[in-house]
Formats: C-alpha cells, sequence, structure tokens
C-alpha cells in the first residue's frame, strides 16, 4: 500500500456527530473462472442442473481420489492477470485450507495461499472528478465448496455438490477506495474487464461474481483504523448499502469512544445493516500448507506471451480509440461498459459518422431499450435497421424528425429502413418546383405574416413551420430556408 | 503333485504357461489355504472366491489359446488400501464401514489386464498406521513365524502386514502393498519376503487410500526378488490421473536379473550404525557387504549426516499431511456416521468411534504441527530437514551406485509387546523413513536369521527410477543367503517341518 494512502475526497466523507470521517474500502472479489469444466475434475460447471448430477468422484472426496489441474482455468487466470495489467508468476502453489463443513467434501479448500498465480495489477476508475487507479494486490485460483440447503426437509440439510470444485479467482484489491461509490465503480469496471476477456460472466445474479468487502473509518489523515469483513455480497448495488451501514455504525461506535472490534459480518439488505457472524477469536485456524496431491504450477514467458497476444482490447483501450474517432469521452465510457454494447455500436458506426451513430446509438437505441427492460442482446432492432436509419438521414432522403417516426416503424413493426420510406412516402421532398409551390401558397395565404417578417427576420421560423406542415414534413428543411429567404426578400 | 501355493510366482507363470496345472487348479489351492489359514493368521479381510475363479477361468481359457499376459492366472492379495470396484475397500478403518468402491485403482487395474487374479483384501494397520499391523479394525495379524522353540505370537510388521504374512505363509504367489515410512520394506524383513517401495511416482496413487500423499507410495511384497520385479513392472505406470506419477517407461525389472553387479559401487553409510544396534544386525549387515564384495563391488563408507533427523521430521510431516487426508471422513457421504443432536456432534462422534487409537494420535499431532504458531516451528523444519535429507543422498550418489542398510532394528517382536509405547514402535522405522522422505526407491531382502530362528533382512536404496539395480543387486544377496520359506506351518495344525515340500 502507498506510504501515505490518498485522502478521500472531501465530498466523500461522512459526517459524523463529532466531524468528518474518511472510508478506506478493500475488496476480495471471487469471480467464477468462465470454464466447462471444474479446476481440478473433469466434472461440468453448467449452471441449474439437478442437485448432485455435475459431481465427480474427486468433487465428492472419494477415498484415494486426487485432483488434476485444468489447464483451461489455469490460462483463464493469465488472462484475467493480463487484463488488470499484473504480474503473472511462472511459478505458483496450491495450498490447503483446512475445516470442517458438509458442502466442503475433501474437509479442505484447495486455494493458492503462499504464492498465487498472479500478483500485483491496476484497475483505473472514472470517477465523476477524474481517473483513480485501485491497485490490485494477487488473484488466485481457488475451488468453490458446493451447497448446503436447509429449506428440503424438517430435520435434515441437504447438500448439493454441483458447485464443488468450480473453479474460482479470488481478487484482491488494496485498501485504496474511500467510498462506496468508488467500491461500486470498482467491481463495475472489474466486471466489464472479466466480461470482455471472457474469464467470467460477472453474473452476480447466480453467485458467479460476489465479494468480501473490508471497511474501515478514521479520521482524514490518521493511519487506517480495525477493519471489519463483510462476507458474500451478491450485487453492486448491496455492495454500496453495505458499506455505507458499516462505516455508519464504526462510526457510531468510535464517536461513543468504543473501539472496533476486527470480524467478520454479514449484510442483511432487508434491514439495511450488517450484524456479527464471527469474531476474530472464533476465527479458523485454517492449518493451510501446500497440498502435497499437486505439483507447483509452472509455464513459461512464451506461453503466457502468447495467451497476450489472443486477448481482445480491453475497455480502457476502446475508449481511448472511441474518443480519438470524435466521440465525447461520456459516450464512449458509456459505449465501453458492457462488450454488447460497445460491439453494437461498432457495427452501427462502421463506414458511419462516429458521433452520428453515438447519439443514435446510446440515446435512441439505449434510451429505448431501458424504457423496456431490455439489453442490447434482445433488441428488436438490429445493427444493421439502425445503420439504415442514419444512412437516410445522411443522404438527406430524411429528416431528423422523420428519422424519429421511421425508428418508431422499425422498432415496433421491423422492416428495411429505405424501403419503408419507399412505401409510406416518407422521402424528403427535394424537388424544388413543389417546394416552391408550397412557398408561394403560404406567402400568398398569409399577406400579414409577410409583412411581419420582413420588419423581423426571425419570424422566418413560422414560413418554415408552416411549409413543413403543408407537405407532411417531408420537404428538405435546407431548401425550404433557401427559397423561402428568396422570396421574402431576407438576407 | 507338488504343493501348487508352495510354489513361486515364476515358476507358477511357467508351470500354467507349460499346461502342468491350470489357472482354476492354481487359483482354489489357495483359496483352500487361505480357508485354513485365515483363523489363524487373520491376513485377508475379505476372501473374494467367486471372483477369484471367475478370473481364473477367463485366464485359463487365455492361457489355452497361448496368449496368456504377464500375469496370466496369478493369484495375488490386495492391500485393504487399494480400491477395488464392488469390494471391501475400507483400509482397516471403522469409519469406512461398508465402503465398496464404484472405481478401480490404478496399480490394481494395471494386474488386472495383464491378467492376474484377486483372491480378496488383505488386512494393513488402519490407514497404513503402524508397524506391527495391530492397529487395524480387524484385528492383529499374526506372523507364520515362531521364535524357534516358543509358541507366541508375533507380528508380521506393518502397515502391510497382510501382505507379507500371506506371502510368506504361501496364501497368494505375491501382494501389492504401500509403503509410507517403511510400511513394505519393514514387514517383508519381519517375515523373510522381498518388498520394494519403487520410486515416489513410479506407481500411481490414483485409487490407493492417502495417507501422507508426499510420502506413499506403492510396491509389492514377493516371494523371490524376480517375482518383486515380474510384479512391479505389472503394477507401475505413468497416470494421467496422478499428477505425482512419473512420465518415464517402465523398464522390464526381471530383465534386468542375472547381470551381475560386477563393478558396481556400494555405499555403507556410517550413520546407520546406531547405538544399542543388536550384534546380529551388526553381523548380517557386514555379511552383506561381504556377499556383494565377492560378487565383484566395490564397497565405501559414505555419511548421510542429517539421517537422525528422518525419524523425527516424519513423525512431523507424515501426520500434519494424514490429518489433512483424513478430514473427508466425515460421517457424511460413505462409511460410518453416528448420528448426534447436531452436525458438530455427527461429526465428533463419527470421527471419535470411526478412527483408532493410533489414527486419532496422529490426527491430533498433525493438526497441532500446522496449527497458528506452531507451523514455522515443526511442519516449516521438517520441510527444511527433509530437503537437507536428499541432499545428503544427492551427494552420496555422486560417489556409489547403491546403499546397503540393515532393513530393520530387529526381528519380529510378540503380539503387544510395544502396542503402548509409540515412540518405541515408530523406532522400527528408524533405517526405512530416510527413503520416503528422500522419494527414492528401497527394497528390502531377507538375509539370515537371528540367533532366535527369526528372519532378518538388509535393505539397498538406490537412486531415482533406477529401480532395476536394486533387483540386480538384492539378486546377489539373495543367491548367497539362500530363501527363507516358514519351516513351520503351525496354523495347518501339521507337524514341523513336515508340511511343505520344495519343487
Amino acid at each position: 500500500m502507498p506510504a501515505t494512502p490518498r485522502p478521500a475526497p472531501v465530498s466523500a466523507r461522512l459526517q459524523g456527530a463529532t466531524g468528518p470521517w474518511e472510508l478506506v474500502i478493500g475488496l476480495e472479489v471471487h469471480a467464477q473462472v468462465a470454464s466447462n469444466a471444474k479446476l481440478f475434475s473433469g466434472a461440468s460447471t453448467g449452471f441449474g442442473a439437478p442437485p448432485n448430477s455435475h459431481v465427480s468422484l474427486v468433487d465428492a472426496a472419494m477415498p484415494g481420489m486426487l485432483p488434476v489441474i485444468n489447464k483451461e482455468c489455469v490460462a483463464q487466470a493469465i488472462r484475467t492477470g493480463l487484463g488488470l495489467k499484473a504480474q503473472i508468476n511462472l511459478m505458483s502453489t496450491f495450498d490447503r485450507k483446512n475445516y470442517f463443513y458438509p458442502d466442503l467434501p475433501q474437509g479442505y479448500q484447495i486455494s493458492q495461499f503462499k504464492q498465487p498465480v498472479v500478483g500485483e495489477g491496476v484497475v483505473v476508475l472514472d470517477m465523476a472528478d477524474g481517473e483513480i487507479e485501485v491497485g490490485i494486490e494477487r488473484l488466485h485460483l481457488e475451488q468453490d465448496a458446493g451447497k448446503s440447503l436447509h429449506d428440503q426437509h424438517p430435520d435434515y440439510s441437504y447438500v448439493d455438490l454441483n458447485r464443488s470444485g468450480v473453479a474460482l479467482m479470488e481478487i484482491v484489491s488494496k485498501p485504496d477506495m474511500r467510498s462506496a461509490e468508488e467500491a461500486k465503480a470498482y467491481v463495475t469496471k472489474l466486471r466489464t474487464i472479466l466480461r470482455y476477456l471472457g474469464t467470467c460472466d460477472g453474473d452476480m445474479e447466480k453467485g458467479n461474481l460476489r465479494a468480501d468487502v473490508n471497511v474501515s473509518v478514521r479520521r482524514p489523515g490518521e493511519p487506517f483504523g480495525t477493519r471489519c469483513e463483510i462476507k458474500n455480497v451478491n450485487s453492486i448495488r448491496f455492495i454500496g448499502q453495505a458499506i455505507e451501514a458499516e462505516a455508519r455504525r464504526q462510526i457510531d461506535i468510535k464517536e461513543d469512544g468504543g473501539a472496533i472490534v476486527q470480524e467478520t459480518r454479514l449484510y442483511d439488505p432487508n434491514k439495511g445493516e450488517t450484524r456479527s457472524m464471527r469474531s476474530k477469536e472464533e476465527a479458523h485456524d485454517y492449518r493451510y500448507f501446500p497440498d502435497p496431491d499437486l505439483l507447483p504450477l509452472e509455464f513459461t514467458q512464451s506461453y503466457v506471451d502468447g495467451l497476450a497476444k489472443g486477448l481482445p482490447e480491453l475497455p480502457d483501450a476502446k475508449r481511448a480509440r472511441f474518443i480519438k474517432d470524435g466521440l465525447s469521452p461520456y459516450d464512449a465510457s458509456v459505449l465501453v461498459a458492457e462488450k454488447a454494447n460497445a460491439d453494437f455500436f461498432e457495427l452501427v458506426a462502421k463506414d458511419r459518422d462516429g458521433k452520428m451513430s453515438a447519439n443514435w446509438v446510446i440515446n435512441e437505441l439505449f434510451g429505448r431499450l431501458n424504457k423496456e427492460g431490455l439489453d442490447v442482446g434482445a433488441s428488436p432492432m438490429s445493427a444493421k435497421q439502425l445503420g439504415g436509419i442514419i444512412d437516410l438521414i445522411a443522404s438527406g432522403s430524411i429528416s431528423g424528425k422523420i428519422a424519429k417516426d421511421l425508428f418508431e416503424i422499425v422498432w415496433t413493426e421491423g422492416g428495411d429502413p429505405a424501403r419503408l420510406v419507399e412505401e409510406r412516402g416518407l422521402k424528403q421532398v427535394t424537388d424544388l418546383g413543389a417546394i416552391e409551390k408550397a412557398v408561394d401558397d403560404i406567402i400568398a395565404a398569409n399577406p400579414d405574416k409577410v409583412e411581419q417578417v420582413k420588419l423581423k427576420p426571425t419570424a422566418l421560423g413560422w414560413f418554415v413551420g408552416a411549409v413543413m406542415k403543408s407537405t407532411g414534413g417531408k420537404a428538405n428543411p435546407a431548401a425550404v430556408n433557401e427559397i423561402l429567404k428568396k422570396k421574402l426578400g431576407i438576407v | 503333485m507338488t504343493d501348487l501355493t508352495s510354489l513361486t510366482l515364476a515358476e507358477a507363470r511357467d508351470g500354467l504357461a507349460g499346461k502342468q496345472f491350470t489357472a482354476l487348479e492354481l487359483t482354489d489351492a489357495f483359496l483352500a489355504a487361505i480357508e485354513q489359514a485365515n483363523p489363524s493368521l487373520n491376513a485377508y479381510v475379505a476372501v473374494t472366491a467367486d471372483q477369484a475363479r471367475a478370473m481364473a477361468r477367463i485366464s485359463g481359457n487365455t492361457l489355452a489359446k497361448g496368449k496368456g499376459r504377464a500375469l496370466e492366472g496369478i493369484p495375488l492379495g490386495i492391500k485393504d488400501l487399494f480400491a477395488t470396484k464392488g469390494v471391501h475397500t475400507q483400509a482397516c478403518s471403522q469409519v469406512l464401514d461398508g465402503f465398496k468402491p464404484t472405481y478401480e485403482s490404478t496399480v490394481t487395474q494395471n494386474l488386472w489386464d495383464a491378467g492376474a487374479v484377486m483372491l480378496g483384501k488383505l488386512n494393513m494397520d488402519e490407514f497404513a498406521m503402524g508397524s506391527s499391523n495391530e492397529t487395524s479394525y480387524y484385528g492383529p495379524v499374526v506372523n507364520p513365524w515362531r521364535a524357534s522353540g516358543k509358541n507366541a505370537d508375533l507380528v508380521p510388521g506393518g502397515s502391510s502386514g497382510g501382505s507379507a504374512t500371506a506371502v510368506a505363509a504361501s496364501l497368494c504367489l505375491g501382494a501389492t502393498a504401500t509403503d509410507t515410512g517403511g510400511s513394505i520394506r519393514q514387514p517383508a524383513a519381519l517375515t523373510g519376503t522381498v518388498g520394494i517401495k519403487p520410486t515416489y511416482g513410479r506407481c500411481s496413487r490414483w485409487g490407493v487410500v492417502a495417507f501422507a500423499s508426499s510420502l506413499d507410495q506403492a510396491g509389492p511384497i514377493a516371494k523371490t526378488v524376480r517375482d518383486a520385479a515380474i510384479l512391479l513392472k505389472a503394477m507401475a505406470s505413468h497416470d494421467p490421473k496422478d499428477t505425482t506419477s512419473a512420465d518415464l517407461p517402465v523398464p522390464d525389472y526381471e530383465a534386468a536379473l542375472g547381470k551381475g553387479i560386477k563393478g558396481l559401487k556400494v555405499g555403507v553409510p556410517k550413520e546407520y550404525r546406531i547405538d544399542g544396534m543388536p550384534a546380529e544386525i551388526e553381523k548380517l549387515w557386514q555379511q552383506g557387504i561381504d556377499w556383494l564384495k565377492a560378487a565383484g563391488a566395490t564397497i565405501h563408507e559414505v555419511s548421510l549426516p542429517h539421517t537422525k533427523l528422518a525419524l523425527p521430521a516424519y513423525y512431523i510431516v507424515a501426520p500434519a499431511e494424514a490429518s489433512s487426508n483424513l478430514a473427508r471422513y466425515d460421517g457424511m457421504r460413505y462409511g460410518l456416521r453416528v448420528p448426534g443432536k447436531d452436525l458438530i456432534e455427527t461429526y465428533e462422534k463419527s470421527r471419535a468411534q470411526g478412527f483408532g487409537k493410533e489414527v486419532k494420535r496422529r490426527i491430533i499431532i498433525g493438526t497441532y504441527v500446522l496449527s497458528a504458531g506452531y507451523y514455522d516451528a515443526y511442519y516449516l523444519q521438517a520441510q527444511k530437514v527433509r530437503t537437507l535429507i536428499k541432499r545428503d543422498f544427492d551427494e552420496a550418489y555422486q560417489k556409489v551406485d547403491v546403499l546397503l542398510t540393515p532393513a530393520t532394528p530387529n526381528a519380529a517382536f510378540p503380539l503387544r509387546s510395544m502396542s503402548n509405547d509409540p515412540i518405541q514402535m515408530y523406532l522400527n522405522d528408524i533405517f526405512t523413513v530416510t527413503v520416503n522422505m528422500a522419494g527414492l526407491p528401497g527394497i528390502a531382502v531377507p538375509a539370515g536369521l537371528a540367533p532366535d530362528g527369526l528372519p532378518l533382512g538388509l535393505q539397498l536404496i538406490g537412486k531415482a527410477f533406477d529401480e532395476e539395480t536394486l533387483f540386480r543387486a538384492a539378486e546377489v544377496i539373495e543367491q548367497a543367503a539362500g530363501r527363507f520359506p516358514v519351516s513351520n506351518r503351525w496354523w495347518t495344525g501339521a507337524a514341523p517341518g513336515k508340511s511343505r515340500k520344495t519343487s
């Protein structure tokens, strides 16, 4: 950690009864590795299967069974490390974390305690008042446990081992966050990176991404306070709420002259409070030691380099490219937040004006998707259709106003935008004779307005509107303007 | 007709090939011998007679077509530590009560693939923890040997006491065994049989109930050096399911025999000359040196300076790993469950009843040495000692090809004479544990009799993956010393020395 930990922005301070407080937050994120098979067995990782249907002899810890590392999970961890600009350790080791629980058949979790596969890295966050960097302490591979089911039988608990042995990446941040907003931004950004890399689907509802949140408070300028760890928070919203609730609890204790006890806590989203799970004295002694069933995990730099070559463009790089292509930093950030959104945008923007494409994708399409509660994958309008609408505007075939109507038609009815324009006569009138006639008719019918506009040229707008109305909005507005000015003698 | 059970494995193989008897006759002879002996010796905890006969019939057909494989029709006993599909596999522990796996260990599968016949599962110390086979849930194994003129029951050594007894008493032609600190070599030495612990990684550990993963290694116990060579060849393989198994070709060990040891450099480690070593052990060792010298080897004194630290370090490393490996026996998924009022009590009751005293002792030691605040002082120190022990051997092997030591500090001792003194019991492994700590191969070969008529063995320790040299050198000792079949088959009720014919 830095010698002088970054102070919280003044805006992020929490006001107590006796003055301001700063939060210090670090996160341990557990991300399920996207892989077909578990970390040490060939069993499937498929979600939603009947209980205990994805369980190998190894996962059930039958006598004499041995773990064999799944190389794809290792590759995913390395890819993630590269995405976090982190140190990749060519030699790492697996350790056993020993404790008893029925959803842990071996009686130990295979994890990496002493020598993780990935070392220090960094995640950059775009906050309202600028960029901040959150340090990554380490990333290691470990097995997930099974699941205890306490509601299946009045007297017994059941255990589902489908998750048992599934590969997790534990990504440990440095205590570099200073507000709930920053912590939420960190998890959001981390999830974006993982999804870009394809190393974790980031699905928090399925528990595929969850966080242990370490929170402490201090007076501005003071060293770190005693921290509490809030276990297993499974949504970004709850992470924010849990931090706020825990910080308030700690501030109240300190302001009442009490001391924070280091302990593990749980967040209850219904009550909006954290409660004690176990204290430091009750903490398990996990008796970590190197797993004698597994040789050290070793690979070459050229293997890492090969994986690096295969990495996709990551959000920070994509954002920079979008800005270079003329997008505003805000639009670029919105687009890269979800890889599927960025991909959709790039399809639309291909060979088209970037800024105009961004406007239509973000304001019209995403706005509409949001309203309907859909994500881009479920969009009724394809990139090709939206691109078609933009082409029609660019070529002057339709006006911006007609384009919005056309958007509505394509959204609800579907179809090829160009053909719709033809079939429904939406095409902008650029026939100057027709426009001239419409202009002449308006001028003839409104002599009083003609007098007004000669005194006050800004009244031209009324004529434009009238002509547009009389042509059903199809007249080319530029042509209307020009002809009106000429006929009315406005320079 | 010769008593078929008295044949060596190699003799039986040749007899089967020459159609002197059938595979079924051979298997039936062993099943009869087991039936007669087991009430006295308690070597088998499960006899799979139907399965044995079915396998023997198949072998009989294969042999009739002249297509016999390496172990076609050879009846073997299997230590209860090896998973055998659908058959009793309990590591001789109550905690695995009723457990029959749905899978077959790689080592036993290799044997069946070579045509061998399974007679049953052999008794052992519970979870292979013991040096006398007295910690078995199924009761102690009795050594077929008795001291001259005495009737006291003796231990066969452990933990592969069932394997050693079954081979010595001719209740199988060979047996699988495992060795974590001496569990093949010590019982072999105490029963006048040959036992080899191959290099760590030579045999797959997949499907072998784990005791201490970094030390456990399977190997055979057999009547002769040749038989052991034949068996190890069949047991060993590279196994992708065990990442610690070695991806190396398995040599034809039998082909290494008969080549002599002219020019072989034999090291004699001075640190193995321990205080209070019985005169007969000292004498036996010197005799072994003389035999090897007479066969053309050169003898060199070497030093393994960290030898005295091996046993204490072993009793940290092995229990540490065991405490973790045995955590899975929690009464939840298989084996014994003793219900309690809640989860914790169910754990406590199941494990309290399921594990015997020695296993509990080692789990507690292992848990202690891995605990926060003690890890550095015990486990980490022990690992450092282990590195030093390996270095000792590396340096010795700069000068010599193989080491010769006693196999055990004493001959077989009476049942229950040491079971209340764990330290004394642990000292049984003083010559064998260093080999496990260094991952090297070691063979115990019978070399003589103590004054009271009990067998004694010598140990040869080789370079990693050089089992061939061990077989070559062991054969020289075997030829010089002669073989040591049990002379008094007291369990048959026949008069001493009369029941056994030699072919």
